[in-house]
């Protein structure tokens, strides 16, 4: 693994972050007050903020540094998360998200608004606070001016830990004569208190780490040690006078205690050249420099050493550190013997423990690996298909056990490939999780108030699924929000909650992913849209339209409602490019409207986009496949079932209704004049927002599972076409698109929008 | 890419030749794939009239293309002697059908000399050249202008 | 014999780090995901030297080093914190849970390794 690996776990590990963030502080918007909640929203800033750090990306580093203090505040209770705080802090993690995607592609970030946010995070975490009762915070002292500037400055976090800073060099004198060969000599005296050693620090490996800065000799003082019946293995006896001579100073020397100056006592000075002959001879400390010898330190292994009497050591700098080790290892062995006891059952524990480990454990895949895998898979569904083709074909008779074989295999094949296509399931947590970003964007832009709600995330479907949902799902949003909630104002005056609602929902049902987006808005002005459609030519003027047909309208190509259109969910792009959208991923959209009670989208999608259940059928010597999803039932129409209307029209009654009869060879232009329908078969099809069609087809061949091939990797979007599969004869079959079918024959060509041919 | 393309060409480059009816046309041996027999496509709807359809390559659908039609010669009619040259063109594979392959030739960029002026404009488009070998006449095709991106010729 | 390094951090960007700069020092690596972990993997780990984090989920870093401190087994067992916390109180609370020294994030391969030098004979 090398530096780039790890930062793309890095931008991984990001994502989840910024996922977990969001929907913490959306929590905490909801008043949800679980410290844990808090913790998590801290942690999630705190982690990508560490990761940042370690790859230099300084940027997202400041921002994420001030966010962190800010919800430290709220974790501390300096801060409480009202809705304004919480607004800040929402986009705040919008910003973070920005950040750390320029960080990844190198895009650019709205610099005026992080710094925005930058100042108003610091407000919240200066200003709210109650500084002026707390004891004197030099931090919040120091930033506050900055707060103030009119451009203020991001402030970098302190690199080193401030609470241990090394203490700045005292001696004037040093800095005068900084080339002289002058090396300063040091004179420590360190008193380990019992904790040093409780908290895994060593006496020795501090004598041995003063002893790498330069010369040194030490004395060890063993005056209070007692009696060793009298000891107490946990107490710390020894202390020791060290000189050392470096060229680190003071400083270096202090360094080496950083981890130790809390629980010793210590006193570090350096004396002057002069002074070191008065210092030995000194009564106070009584020294007797010796070389400090460190091969103890090498053979310092836990079984060496250790019986020697320390009292009989005196004077001698390497049995100072072995009685430092004495010290250390008696409480060691004390501790051996309850260790003894505990180790049967501690092994018990931690097998225990791998076991709990071993349930719900995950592993993480290369995307690439798993859809090679599909890919295979697919191969295998249609290569099994043939084979089973083949032996059909060509062994008539009757080896039942080649027959037999054949079946599990089929049912083999089948199970595989429910599995392979479960690994590729994922929740829609994600994307639910950005439209909350996007509401809050419009929300903004708009000057409406807006609550979102989601309801089933953890619902799973395909990640392609998932992926393409982003962008249907962002506009549709926009547009709920846009046309379909009302100012606050007129909402109170409507006597309606001024916040309105947003509901996004996602579920399960009958093998398909429905996904509603629900409003509680105006609903649609039926009688606005109905003069729009006529006035763009969509409808006659006269045209005898339900409410449903009308609502539907909003699916046209190039209808807009909106009366001027709007820098958000204009731009040219209506509801017809989201219809476009959800149907290239084998889905359908309507929609239901209550006026003055808000809008429903219903959406409903295929739960992966690699396999298909599909009808067989021929149609003009062509094989056709119909998904099993739109075919409410199929019949076989008698002469006196057929009503021709009109010029062209031909109308077939089912239960005394009448439904129009589609002849699919015709629209696909596969034959030139209409078929003869009873001496074919109808498919009934529900297509969207157009009520119920017969789609003509010569003959059914059988149901059966396909494989998606897509058309567009090689040629381009076919329309009437969903996509191609592979039949068992190895020839490939189209899908049709039923939805773009039926709205073909209510008059609206299939348009050639391409033309490419052959490569597009 | 260019320029790299251009540079190679001083230093030879090998081609595919093959033969539609009494003509022989060239392509970068680069950009072809595989070369396979002739088997019946699925046809498309709203296809233009050059597209015969679409086969199974190996689990991946690919469109098949009259070649002969597409260079505005008279349409093929493909029986099991014609083959099939997998090409690549831009991102995507491709299928032409031609009478048969002839050659694969290596030729220097001075083998190459310029189309004729008497080429009409369709014409112009896809060859880049022409190559004259052992007395035979072969047009070097650029694929990716017989394909462009973004067609916008209405069918 | 290499010097065993247990690293108790949640974030896999930190962990991976840990692993490279730690194997590539010629320490021997065993990693847990947080507090809890730590303290499960400790028992057949026997590490040297303990490098845990202190924002974790589940059992953050003060409660994981208390809790190695409360095993006779490993009370003596060095813990070095690695953090990014700049104020002085969390130093000093992990001090007091019984830390034996820190590293501070974003930590640079020669400063990690010093520090687990420093602590380890």
């Amino acid at each position: 693994m090398d530096m780039n690996e790890i930062k793309e776990i890095f931008f991984q590990e990001c994502e989840e972050q910024l996922a977990e963030l969001e929907s913490g502080l959306l929590k905490l918007n909801d008043g949800d007050r679980d410290p844990e909640t808090v913790n998590a929203v801290f942690r999630a800033v705190h982690s990508i903020k560490g990761g940042a750090g370690a790859f230099g990306l300084d940027d997202l580093v400041s921002f994420a540094h001030v966010f962190e203090t800010t919800l430290d505040c709220v974790r501390s209770n300096k801060l409480e998360p009202t809705q304004d705080v919480l607004k800040v802090m929402l986009k705040s993690a919008d910003v973070l998200a920005d950040l750390t995607n320029a960080a990844r592609d190198g895009g650019s970030v709205d610099e005026a608004r992080s710094r925005t946010l930058i100042r108003e995070l610091e407000a919240l975490a200066h200003g709210e606070a109650p500084a002026a009762a707390e004891a004197p915070a030099p931090k919040p002292a120091a930033a506050a001016p900055k707060a103030a500037a009119p451009a203020p400055v991001v402030e970098k976090p302190p690199v080193n830990d401030e609470g241990f800073q090394p203490i700045p060099f005292s001696f004037g004198d040093f800095d005068e004569e900084p080339a002289d060969r002058y090396v300063p000599t040091c004179q420590v005296v360190f008193k380990p208190k019992k904790d040093l050693y409780a908290k895994g620090n060593e006496a020795v490996l501090l004598l041995r780490d003063v002893s790498r800065l330069g010369e040194m000799s030490v004395y060890c003082d063993m005056d209070s040690l007692p009696p060793l019946d009298k000891m107490n293995p946990e107490e710390a006896y020894f202390s020791w006078k060290i000189s050392v001579t470096t060229d680190k100073g003071e400083d270096g020397v202090r360094s080496v205690f950083e981890f130790a100056e809390w629980d010793c006592d210590l006193d570090i000075h350096t004396i002057e050249e002069d002074v070191v002959g008065e210092a030995s001879d000194d009564e106070e400390l009584p020294m007797q420099p010796v070389p400090f010898d460190l091969s103890m330190l090498d053979e310092g292994g836990p079984s060496a050493g250790g019986e020697e009497e320390p009292t009989a050591v005196e004077g001698d700098a390497a049995a100072a550190v072995a009685a430092a080790e004495t010290a250390t290892k008696v409480s060691q062995a004390a501790s051996r013997a309850a260790e003894n006891a505990k180790a049967a059952a501690s092994a018990a524990g931690a097998a225990q423990a791998n076991q709990a480990a071993a349930a719900g454990q995950t592993i993480r895949v290369d995307l690439d690996r798993v859809d090679r895998l599909i890919n295979l898979v697919g191969e295998l569904v249609i290569n099994q298909a043939m084979l089973s083709q083949s032996v059909v074909e060509n062994d008539n008779n009757g080896a039942s056990s080649i027959n037999m074989g054949l079946e599990e295999l089929q049912q083999l094949t089948r199970e595989i490939q429910d599995s392979v296509m479960a690994i590729r399931a994922q929740p829609v947590k994600p994307v639910f999780q950005r439209m909350a970003r996007t509401v809050r964007e419009i929300a903004d832009i708009t000057g409406k108030s807006v609550r979102l709600i989601t309801e089933g995330e953890n619902t799973e479907v395909d990640k392609t699924v998932i992926d393409k949902l982003a962008e249907p799902l962002t506009h549709m949003i926009r547009n709920a929000v846009d046309h379909g909630l009302e100012m606050p104002e007129k909402r109170e005056a409507l006597g309606k909650n001024p916040e309105g609602t947003v509901r996004l929902t996602a579920k399960h049902r009958s093998g398909r992913i429905v996904i509603e987006l629900a409003d509680d808005g105006a609903g649609i002005n039926r009688e606005k849209v109905r003069q729009k459609a006529i006035d763009n030519d969509l409808i006659a003027a006269d045209a005898n339209l339900s409410d449903e047909e009308i609502d539907n309208l909003i699916f046209h190509a190039g209808f807009s409602t909106a009366d001027k259109v709007s820098d958000l969910s204009g731009r040219g792009v209506g509801m017809d490019v989201v219809k476009r959208s959800i149907q290239a991923l084998g889905g359908r959209i309507s929609i239901s409207s209550k006026p003055g009670q808000g809008s429903v989208f219903t959406m409903s999608l295929p739960l992966t986009l690699a396999v298909l259940d599909g009808m067989v059928v021929t149609v003009a010597g062509q094989t056709l496949v119909v998904p099993l999803t739109a075919i409410v039932e199929t019949l076989q129409p008698e002469a006196s079932a057929i009503h021709s209307f009109g010029a062209s029209q031909r109308l077939i009654s089912i239960r005394n209704s009448f439904c129009p009869l589609v002849d699919v060879g015709r629209i696909l232009n596969f034959r030139t004049i209409q078929a003869n329908p009873i001496e074919g078969v109808a498919l009934l099809v529900e297509s969207e927002g157009g009520g119920q069609r017969a789609l003509m087809v010569d003959a059914i061949q059988g149901q059966r599972q396909v494989v998606i091939k897509s058309l567009e990797a090689n040629y381009t979007h076919v329309p009437g076409i969903a996509a191609a599969t592979i039949l068992g004869d190895g020839r490939v079959a189209l899908i049709l698109d039923v939805d773009a079918v039926v709205a073909a024959s209510r008059g609206q060509s299939l348009k050639q929008d391409i033309s490419l041919a052959a490569t597009g | 890419m260019t320029t790299y393309a251009v540079k190679n060409l001083t230093h030879g480059r090998e081609l595919i030749a093959f033969r539609i009816g009494e003509q022989e046309f060239c392509v970068n041996i680069m950009s072809v794939r595989e070369i396979r027999g002739w088997t019946p496509a699925t046809s498309m709807p709203h296809a233009p009239p050059y597209v015969l359809g679409v086969i199974n390559l190996r689990g991946a659908v690919l469109p098949i293309v009259d070649l002969s039609l597409r260079l505005g010669m008279k349409p093929a009619e493909p029986t099991v002697r014609h083959v099939i040259i997998v090409a690549q063109v831009g991102p995507k594979v491709v299928g032409l059908l031609v009478d048969a392959v002839s050659d694969i030739l290596t030729v220097t960029n001075e083998n190459i000399q310029p189309t004729p002026d008497i080429a009409n404009e369709a014409e112009k488009a896809y060859a880049r050249g022409i190559l004259a070998i052992e007395g035979r006449m072969i047009c070097l095709i650029e694929l990716d202008s017989l394909f462009p991106h973004t067609e916008s010729e209405a069918a | 014999m290499k010097k065993k390094v247990l690293t108790v951090d949640d974030s896999r960007t930190i962990r991976n780090m840990l692993l490279v700069t730690l194997n590539n020092a010629g320490f021997e690596t065993i990693q847990a995901e947080d507090g809890v972990e730590g303290l499960e993997v400790l028992e057949n780990a026997n590490p040297d030297v303990i490098v845990t984090d202190i924002n974790m989920p589940r059992l953050d870093g003060f409660g994981f080093i208390e809790g190695v401190r409360r095993n006779e087994k490993y009370r003596a067992i060095p813990i070095l914190v690695l953090t990014t916390e700049s104020d002085a109180e969390k130093k000093n609370r992990a001090r007091q849970a019984g830390a034996t020294g820190w590293i501070v994030k974003p930590f640079d391969p020669t400063k990690l390794i010093d520090a687990i030098e420093r602590v380890t004979a």
